[in-house]
């Protein structure tokens, strides 16, 4: 029955959009790292979702196919003192725009409750259909 | 005589099959909502209802093929792979291609909900109605 699969549908949704806040989130903390892990400034990071539908049938669920580093310019900021500053006393901060995480973040949060409130209506609507017959 | 009972469920049978084929396409859309260069889908369904329900003009609808007198006879029923699926026009443009609108879309899945629930509901005092007939009195 085509009922079971609309899970699989909304639950992808919940976990696109849960890697979506989560992208948010390690933005929005690194806003200021001037090093990474590997000596690098911190870019900020999107996600870029993907529709599953066209295998087996014409609609589907979604997915994150690939988190995608910013390539825009990183923000220069004048701290001669700093140890990463370079020759001319500038140092490389993120380029994490604030307006532009907490946008993303407002969108993700409502696209997930939408998807919680689908899943539970479907759920709702096979517990009643399996009760055809009952007295 | 099990035939009329058959025939007398077809059209729920077929109602039910694509309201809940709705029911998915309409969930892949909310699912969709940010993905980019995503169409929206929907089904027209009372268009898709009387297609299954009835032949075509010279047609068989969407009965099967039946070539031999030992073939079964479709009582009429939507086969899934024949439905035909429809695109949305959008009421706004959007930069990334995506035709999803949540207000149109949530408000289509409630009716489709309120709908669907309403057809069990009836199914359910059809099928209670059969059998109060059905009892020795």
């Amino acid at each position: 029955m085509s009922m079971f699969s609309i899970f699989d549908i909304s639950g992808s949704a919940m976990t696109a959009q849960s890697q979506r806040m989560n992208v948010t989130a390690s933005n929005m903390a690194n806003a200021d790292s001037v090093a990474g892990p590997d000596g690098e400034t911190y870019r900020a990071r999107h996600v870029i979702f993907e529709s599953q539908a066209g295998q087996r049938s014409e609609v589907g669920g979604v997915r994150v196919s690939q988190v995608v580093e910013d390539q825009s310019p990183l923000r220069q900021e004048y701290q001669p003192g700093h140890p990463m500053a370079d020759e001319q006393g500038y140092v490389s901060m993120p380029n994490v725009e604030p307006v532009h995480e907490m946008v993303n973040m407002i969108a993700a949060s409502r696209s997930y409750q939408a998807n919680v409130e689908v899943m539970n209506t479907n759920k709702q609507l096979m517990l009643k259909t399996l009760t055809l017959g009952d007295n | 005589m099990i035939d009329k009972l058959s025939e007398a469920f077809a059209f729920k049978q077929a109602a039910l099959s694509l309201r809940t084929q709705r029911q998915e396409v309409l969930s892949a859309n909310i699912a969709n909502a940010d993905t980019p260069g995503y169409k929206a889908r929907d089904i027209d369904f009372s268009a898709e209802l009387s297609r299954a329900m009835g032949p075509q003009q010279g047609g068989k609808g969407l009965s099967l093929n039946t070539t031999t007198a030992g073939h079964l006879q479709n009582r009429g029923g939507v086969n899934p792979g024949m439905v035909d699926l429809q695109y949305r026009m959008p009421d706004q443009p959007s930069l990334d291609g995506n035709t999803v609108e949540m207000d149109r879309e949530r408000a289509q899945f409630a009716d489709n909900s309120v709908r669907l629930e309403a057809h069990l509901s009836m199914t359910r005092s059809f099928i209670q109605g059969l059998k109060k007939a059905m009892q020795p009195e």
